[in-house]
């Protein structure tokens, strides 16, 4: 069988697989829709959680970008799990003892006020889309590598599926469809790994094995990382940062991001009790983090196979590294991994001094310069897109075609549970946020269920054309949305909780200055609304405010709000009593129901 | 009534300690001994870099799991002593 054939075999069957579970657990009613019955187990919760959770960006391009950035780059590992303390601790038990299905029904009711609903619509809904276009283009890379269509026709393929099963089977359908979508996922992910730390290591848990001793060489395999991209004029893989603060605000962003964004919080409320909410967010880390423990592994080890594939010489004991780094493989020899990705253009090489050999080193580094001229090098030659790195990586490692198969299958399990989610979170904020409760309240049960199909639709629309024109990096795209998410929604709702002073005036306040700063900062440096060459100032360290990237700028647009929402509310009224009592039961587990609609 | 007000008062006080403790914890492995702290654990070898590097990249995500069960089971102990359960 081709490998063509066998991708087809894998991703179809698991398709067949999310599509039939759809079907069988169709939703009933509007409650069925949006919270499964309200009946979801902690651990299936927390596995269907972890699969809405990790998505393109976790599956396909965090290993990427640690091989590239090394340890500079451990802030999304720390940050995109970081936020589930958080989340378990400041936000998911008091939600769901509060029993609604919404984020912006949370806030509207506790601020008392439709502004205040209102503005919650709509950073829920940016901070959705815009996660939702770089899943889109995810999804769409995935499906035009494996199964060998254009790009933008996999793409429609991935919002027709995403269409298909969220439409049709709300969040029930959702739930128990992502729990295959994690299974698929973590074997797509960790058989590769399995087998590549043992042949790097000799130990099966690449976990351990990237701290153990690398078989070839007899030293440690960081160590050995280390000594092999330094020889190439890179910094070390473990080398520290000089910018903490950046480092600091960037992951701290992502956490914060991770508690505010609606699809995550809303996976809380479908657990039958307050403290099945705890142990839910507890177990939604632990699958997630099957995942990222073997990231780093994965990055590490694929960083080294890609260097000594290139300088074959520096893969065993070396005596001398400048020796063996001058000895670079043959363009001719170069292994058929490297041809089959070079078919995509996300691998390119170009001889630029004619000796027929692969340079691969950093041509950008002046102390490199004189050891550059020495060996007649003139410029890296190789260029390596780090989103292909965990798609590459069974062809790498020289695995059989259905492991290749696996992790198409998974790659795109990924991409396309997390987009469900998010539509699932964005149809209910507006049919039931903003037209039930804002527009139309004596709306039908059953034009509530059209209204949400309606609006998930339409978001699907929206999100894959502009996934087919991608407002800019994947990477940005989606920080954005974490940004977004961490300024606005995560600061009102921890204040809704922890404050009974906050009022209504406070936190629109806070939500509209939080929103807008943090935007405002992007917009500046990645250009108005990410059209190109827009940008006010060059989006370089040295233009960035005390050297703080647009990317980490989610978590000042937090403090931001925090700040306003509390000077606004103690210059104002203090809230009515009912709402100080509100905030008294949901700070108790005592007395909680079922999430109810009203 | 009173009597329930201040029993809620200590449940909600008690809960505001145990999250603060969490969440110094939480800050020292990531902020701390991942990022701020590491120059301070170079000192510390494993397996082939420091204690700082293993903190940024497995550690804390380790000890995030750990934060989380502890809290959600110590948070349920609180429920029935204050006899807030469900």
């Amino acid at each position: 069988m081709s490998q063509f054939a066998i991708n087809l075999l894998f991703v179809g069957a698991s398709f067949a697989l999310y599509i039939g579970i759809a079907i069988w657990s169709r939703a009933g009613s509007t409650k069925d829709f949006y919270i499964a019955g309200g009946g979801v187990h902690p651990v299936t919760n927390g596995m269907a959680t972890a699969a809405d959770w990790m998505s393109a960006a976790s599956f396909i391009s965090m290993a990427g970008l640690l091989a590239s950035g090394g340890y500079a780059n451990s802030t999304f590992l720390m940050g995109w799990t970081g936020g589930y303390v958080i989340l378990a601790m400041l936000l998911a038990p008091y939600l769901r003892k509060f029993g609604k299905f919404t984020v912006p029904d949370f806030i509207g009711d506790r601020f008392y006020s439709n502004s205040a609903r209102l503005v919650a619509v709509v950073c829920l809904v940016v901070a959705s889309v815009t996660y939702v276009i770089g899943q889109m283009t995810g999804a769409g890379v995935a499906f035009s590598r494996f199964l060998e269509v254009p790009n933008t026709l996999g793409i429609w393929i991935a919002a027709a599926i995403v269409f298909l099963y969220a439409v049709f089977g709300g969040m029930k359908g959702i739930t128990y469809t992502q729990v295959a979508q994690y299974i698929v996922l973590i074997i797509a992910y960790t058989i590769p790994a399995v087998f590549i730390s043992l042949q790097l290591t000799n130990n099966p848990i690449p976990m351990f094995g990237m701290f153990s001793t690398h078989t070839e060489s007899g030293v440690p395999l960081l160590q050995k990382l280390d000594d092999v991209v330094n020889a190439l004029g890179f910094q070390d893989y473990t080398a520290d940062v000089d910018n903490k603060l950046n480092m600091t605000l960037f992951t701290l962003s992502l956490m914060v991001g991770t508690a505010g964004l609606p699809h995550v919080i809303i996976r809380f409320f479908t657990v039958p009790r307050v403290a099945d909410a705890r142990w839910s967010a507890g177990w939604a880390l632990v699958f997630i983090a099957l995942l990222y423990v073997t990231a780093p592994a994965v990055g590490s080890m694929a960083r080294l196979n890609l260097m000594t594939t290139i300088y074959p010489e520096m893969s065993g004991q070396v005596e001398n590294y400048e020796e063996a780094a001058s000895d670079p493989i043959r363009y001719e020899e170069r292994p058929d991994w490297i041809r089959t990705w070079e078919d995509t253009g996300l691998i390119e090489f170009e001889d630029k001094n004619d000796d027929g050999r692969i340079q691969l080193y950093n041509d950008g580094n002046e102390d490199f310069a004189d050891t550059e001229e020495e060996r007649g090098w003139e410029g890296s030659e190789l260029d390596v897109n780090n989103d292909i790195l965990v798609l590459a990586n069974p062809e790498i490692a020289n695995l059989p075609g259905w492991v290749i198969g696996l992790i198409a299958a998974g790659g795109i399990a990924a991409a396309l549970s997390t987009a469900a989610g998010l539509l699932l979170a964005i149809s209910s904020a507006i049919s039931h946020d903003l037209i039930r409760n804002m527009i139309n309240p004596n709306i039908t049960e059953k034009g509530e269920m059209l209204a949400a199909r309606i609006s998930m639709a339409g978001s699907i629309l929206v999100a894959t054309y502009l996934g087919l024109n991608p407002p800019g990096f994947a990477a940005q795209t989606v920080a954005l949305a974490f940004g977004i998410a961490g300024a606005s929604l995560f600061p009102a709702l921890m204040m809704g909780i922890f404050s009974k002073r906050v009022n209504n005036k406070g936190a629109v306040a806070g939500m509209l200055a939080g929103l807008l700063a943090t935007l405002l900062y992007i917009f500046t440096y990645l250009g108005w609304f990410f059209v190109p060459e827009t940008n006010m100032l060059p989006n370089t360290p040295e233009h960035w405010m005390l050297g703080i990237s647009p990317l980490s700028f989610g978590a000042v647009g937090a403090v931001i709000n925090f700040t306003v929402a509390f000077l606004v509310s103690n210059a104002t009224e203090e809230p009515p009593q009912e709402i100080q009592d509100l905030v008294e039961s949901v700070r108790s587990p005592k007395g909680a129901g079922a999430a109810t609609a009203h | 009534m009173a009597d329930d007000k201040s029993n809620a008062d200590a449940y909600w006080k008690a809960n505001i300690r145990l999250i603060t403790g969490c969440l110094i914890v939480w800050a020292l492995v990531s902020y701390g001994f991942a990022i701020l702290l590491r120059p301070l654990l170079s000192g510390i070898p494993i397996g082939g870099t420091d204690l700082g590097f293993w903190f940024a990249q497995q550690g804390s995500i380790l000890t995030f799991i750990g934060i989380i069960f502890f809290y959600a089971w110590k948070m349920n102990r609180l429920d029935k002593q204050y006899g807030l359960g469900e």
